[in-house]
């Protein structure tokens, strides 16, 4: 019941590869292994999923997950209409009845009691057993299953298990290289060189404070939203000051020092 | 001298000499040296009123220094601050003379002339004047019995240090260190004195807290930030002042135990302090980045100046390659040197000359017209050209030759050119030189001294320093309470198990209340529209209503939502003397009742699972604040704990407010959804050292306030009948008071229930 064409992708997403991620990507879906990727956020792990998709053809389902996502949420509910009750496919259902690639974005935001139903999907049995429905899914041949999730903020609370970690291929992703990322900026946003490798530069100074008051550094995303205001016409030391600065801290000293970087490095 | 006095006296002197009508030798030998002074400076009036004051001074029956000394200031003070102020001057000679603090008069001419220079206007003087009025009535003290007053102990050496002081903080900060001195040593004559000449380390603390300009320890997690995201580096940042030594104005530097810089910067054309100390910090990062050692054994003293300058410049180059916005700090701070000066004969040169080629190579707007000189800039330029980063050898080649090429004779004039020649963010690199044979001048090393000390302290852990609020002045007293910390020695760990088994039937009504308490982790909320489930129940009736066609109810789904407990506690016990005495109308010490209350709660805390500390205080004068732990939050209520607990003694003093600072830095490194710090207690805030018994109390509330900003919910448990009077100044309405302290081990846990339900 559920439209393939809405979940494929149309365009081509840009992407850069920063390594062989893409041939092994390929491998891991010949062989319908899962993959998980990890990374810090803003890296581009969304944008590489979104790309294979594109590359393999195949329509692709996001889950963005939550703390308050419970089974029912990824596999389906009962709801009621004029009739009685009507059972609603969720998006995992979806993709295995479809064939498409589901991606559930930040799984370790979901509840652990959640993230079982995933198993019986994962292994060599590819089924997802629908036991309020009592149905019994073959996933379709096409099915892959893709995680993403950031081991940089996770507390004790929230890690994967290890039963749900063992079942997945994994890509480590990091921010890519001062270079790559400064023709990742460029060619994202249009910007030249020169001045994607200043916002580059300020990216890195952050970086370093990762762990000293920042949980985590200016990502990539922000730096092409920086070089996105900087090509509508905003002052270059004011667009860094509101793309990468603001947002990512509210501690006044880091906040100062940032500024500074940018005052450093715009002459 | 004495030659003078023979020449003649003109006779416009000599007239001013009879009005004098002054007899004293030595006034006699210096009175021309004045006059000629004074007429230069002063108006007719104004020598008039010069001579009239001066003739009242020497008749005061003080000697004649305070004749001389005012002779000799006067002039200086009343050019700066107009002519009235003469007779001011007077008058206060007079109010000092007539007050017994006679010894006072000397030093406050003496300094008089310096205080104007830093005040610069009438109105300040006034109220320097006025401080020092103030100071004098407060500190001069009459004691009961004695018919003489005594004089201000303190006040001389106040007189001495003024302009030191004043040239370091503002006049309000200038107030407010005298306020502090008069404050806290009022009844100590010998320790006024130390805190007026500046030896005693409280004196120094407190003028550091009201420096103007941006101190070093308020920022230096600012700066540690800077080095690690701009240089990835970091290093020890240890201050060191600049007020204290006149004579050698120390600058910054690093070695293996740190960055050295002073403690504070002021704004200083146009930068900010903090910009100045991060134009410094850049610079000595790049130093540790790109400069390699040399061996400087050969070079004369003016090769290895002429070395680091081109040293300095080439790492400042590429500090502005990498972030070109450095260099607008770079020139603001650097010096504009006066090319002109070139042609003086008379003084050494090479400072200027080298201050010259500094800023053409960091300056393109700085143009040099000596073409020897710019020669220089240009093949400094060359060795840095095509984004090449060149070697501290490099450099040095080009200093080398630069010594050569532009000596003078001049050169080795005694006389050396220092204007506009020094660079204040550079440091002194020292980290630049390695001498193969070790010299006279090396720096002596007292590092292994301070080694020494560090072992005999290896066995306890060094003290904190906390704040303490004096309510009277409205501020904090810097760094004023140490606290100790150690582990609470061990007892006998069975003592506590008897006094749990004797209060089983408490413990298991306490159970019953505990079980409703108990976290649930997972609670079902009905009735949602929307939610993670059908609720059938609701569904089917809801169905039925719509089949017989009445309205059904849509809210037929359920959720879940977790219902945790996420609390830390800790709780901080009063050990003072006061609790080894008898509880009224009970055979046992409150000592006592506080150990099997502390027991039944810290079971009853283990029962509900939450996070939970224990420790105790007492104190001994505010240099000694023992802080004892007993349980951490991370250990289990095992026998370990069990048996800290019970070798529990009480003895000294309750200062609260330190010990609670103190627990609340640990309650703050805790992760949980609320914080509760109960204090349990069995009197007000004392200690022997403060007599206005206020003090404390406030300071208690202001620790208070304090914790309750950082998040953390304080709480007491007073067992003093009449602590009524004071404890709701300090926690508001967070306290209870037991009144009978028998019913303890059966109150606390409930309190404590009740506190978190």
């Amino acid at each position: 019941m559920n439209d393939v064409a809405q979940y494929t992708i149309k365009e081509e997403p840009f992407y850069q590869a920063q390594d062989d991620e893409i041939e092994l990507y390929e491998a891991a879906y010949a062989a319908r292994l899962p993959v998980m990727v990890k990374g810090p956020t803003g890296c581009g792990k969304s944008r590489f999923v979104e790309y294979m998709a594109w590359k393999l053809g195949k329509p692709l389902i996001t889950v963005a997950c939550n703390e308050d996502m419970t089974a029912s949420d990824l596999v389906g509910r009962y709801l009621l209409d004029a009739n009685g009750t009507r059972w609603l496919d969720g998006p995992l259902t979806t993709a295995a009845r479809i064939g498409a690639i589901c991606y559930l974005d930040e799984i370790v935001e979901a509840r652990q009691d959640t993230t079982v139903v995933i198993h019986p999907l994962t292994d060599h049995r590819r089924t997802l057993p629908l036991d309020k429905k009592g149905e019994l899914i073959e996933a379709h041949p096409d099915f892959q299953l893709v995680i993403s999730y950031n081991p940089g903020y996770q507390s004790l609370m929230k890690d994967l298990k290890q039963s749900t970690k063992q079942r997945f291929t994994g890509f480590e992703f990091d921010y890519p290289s001062a270079e790559t990322e400064t023709s990742i900026v460029s060619k994202e946003t249009g910007i030249d060189m020169e001045l994607a490798a200043k916002l580059v530069k300020i990216g890195g100074t952050a970086r370093n404070l990762k762990g000293h008051g920042l949980d985590e550094g200016i990502s990539t995303r922000l730096l092409t939203y920086a070089a996105t205001l900087i090509k509508g016409g905003v002052a270059p030391k004011a667009a860094c000051r509101m793309a990468l600065v603001r947002p990512i801290t509210d501690d006044a000293d880091i906040r100062d020092t940032l500024d500074h970087a940018i005052s450093a490095t715009f002459a | 001298m004495s030659e003078a006095v023979v020449e003649e006296r003109t006779p416009e002197i000599a007239a001013y000499w009879e009005t004098l009508g002054c007899r004293f030798a030595d006034v006699d030998r210096v009175f021309d040296e004045c006059m000629t002074e004074a007429i230069a400076l002063l108006s007719k009036e104004g020598i008039e009123a010069y001579i009239e004051n001066a003739r009242f001074i020497g008749k005061m029956g003080r000697g004649s220094e305070p004749l001389l000394v005012y002779l000799e200031e006067a002039p200086t003070v009343a050019s700066i601050v107009g002519e009235e102020i003469l007779v001011e001057i007077k008058d206060f000679v007079y109010y000092l003379s007539t007050n017994t603090n006679f010894k006072a008069i000397i030093p406050f001419l003496q300094t008089i002339s310096a205080v104007t220079r830093r005040l610069h206007s009438i109105e300040q003087l006034h109220y320097y004047f006025e401080l020092i009025k103030d100071m004098v009535e407060r500190t001069s003290l009459s004691v009961h019995g004695h018919h003489t007053t005594f004089p201000s102990p303190g006040l001389p050496d106040l007189l001495k240090q003024a302009p030191r002081l004043l040239k370091l903080v503002s006049m309000e900060g200038f107030k407010n260190w005298i306020d502090y001195g008069i404050n806290y040593y009022h009844e100590h004559p010998t320790r006024q004195i130390d805190y007026f000449s500046l030896q005693s380390a409280d004196a120094h603390a407190v003028l550091q807290r009201e420096q103007h300009g941006t101190l070093l320890v308020d920022h230096e997690r600012k700066l540690d930030l800077y080095m690690r995201s701009l240089w990835q580096d970091s290093d020890y940042l240890v201050p060191y002042s600049l007020a204290f030594s006149e004579l050698r104005k120390p600058m910054p530097y690093y070695d293996d135990y740190g960055i050295r810089l002073p403690d504070v910067y002021d704004d200083f054309k146009g930068v900010r302090g903090i910009d100045r100390y991060r134009a410094t910090l850049a610079h000595m990062a790049a130093h540790r980045r790109w400069s390699s050692k040399m061996v400087v054994d050969n070079w004369s003293p003016f090769q290895r100046v002429a070395v680091e300058v081109f040293e300095d410049c080439r790492v400042d180059t590429l500090v502005i390659r990498l972030y070109p916005g450095l260099r607008r700090r770079f020139l603001a701070l650097h010096p504009i040197p006066n090319e002109d000066d070139l042609d003086k004969t008379d003084q050494s040169l090479l400072l200027l000359r080298l201050a010259l080629v500094s800023r053409a190579i960091l300056d393109p707007e700085f143009k040099i017209k000596d073409e020897l000189l710019s020669s220089f800039v240009d093949r400094f330029h060359a060795m840095m050209a095509d984004g090449k980063e060149g070697s501290s050898r490099d450099a040095a080649d080009i200093a080398l030759s630069f010594v050569a090429r532009t000596r003078r004779q001049t050169d080795l004039s005694p006389k050396t050119y220092f204007d506009n020649t020094e660079v204040d963010y550079r440091d002194d690199n020292r980290h630049l030189w390695i001498y193969i044979e070790s010299g006279d001048d090396e720096e002596t090393n007292f590092e292994h001294l301070e080694d020494q000390k560090r072992d005999e302290q290896v066995d306890a852990l060094p003290p904190r320093h906390y704040h303490e609020w004096d309510y009277a002045a409205d501020h904090y007293r810097p760094d004023w309470v140490s606290v100790y910390e150690a582990i609470h020695p061990s007892g006998n760990a069975s003592y506590i198990d008897k006094l749990l088994e004797k209060h089983s039937a408490l413990a298991k009504r306490l159970k019953a209340i505990l079980e409703a308490l108990k976290p649930q982790e997972k609670v079902r909320i009905r009735y949602q529209e929307e939610g993670s489930e059908l609720d059938l129940d609701v569904a089917i009736r809801s169905l039925i209503d719509l089949k017989s066609g009445s309205q059904p109810d849509m809210r037929i789904n359920m959720s879940h939502k977790n219902d945790g407990r996420n609390i830390a506690v800790m709780l901080v016990l009063d050990l003072s003397q006061s609790l080894n005495e008898k509880a009224d109308g009970s055979s046992q010490t409150i000592l006592e009742l506080s150990q099997e209350a502390v027991s039944l709660l810290s079971w009853t805390i283990q029962q509900l699972g939450d996070k939970f500390s224990i420790a105790g205080f007492n104190s001994d004068t505010r240099h000694n604040v023992r802080y004892a732990h007993i349980k951490g939050f991370s250990e289990s209520w095992g026998p370990e704990v069990k048996a800290r607990l019970a070798a529990m003694k009480a003895q000294y003093s309750t200062r609260m407010g330190a010990a609670m600072r103190h627990a609340a830095h640990y309650l703050e490194a805790q992760k949980a959804d609320k914080k509760l710090m109960l204090v349990l207690t069995d009197g007000e805030p004392a200690d022997i050292d403060s007599s206005d018994p206020q003090v404390l109390i406030q300071d208690t509330r202001k620790a208070v306030s304090e914790l309750d900003q950082q998040g953390i919910y304080s709480y007491c448990i007073n067992l003093d009948p009449k602590a009524d009077e004071y404890v709701e100044d300090i926690f508001g309405k967070q306290y209870t008071v037991i009144d009978h302290v028998d019913r303890l081990p059966e109150q606390l846990p409930k309190i404590f229930m009740t506190l978190t339900k």
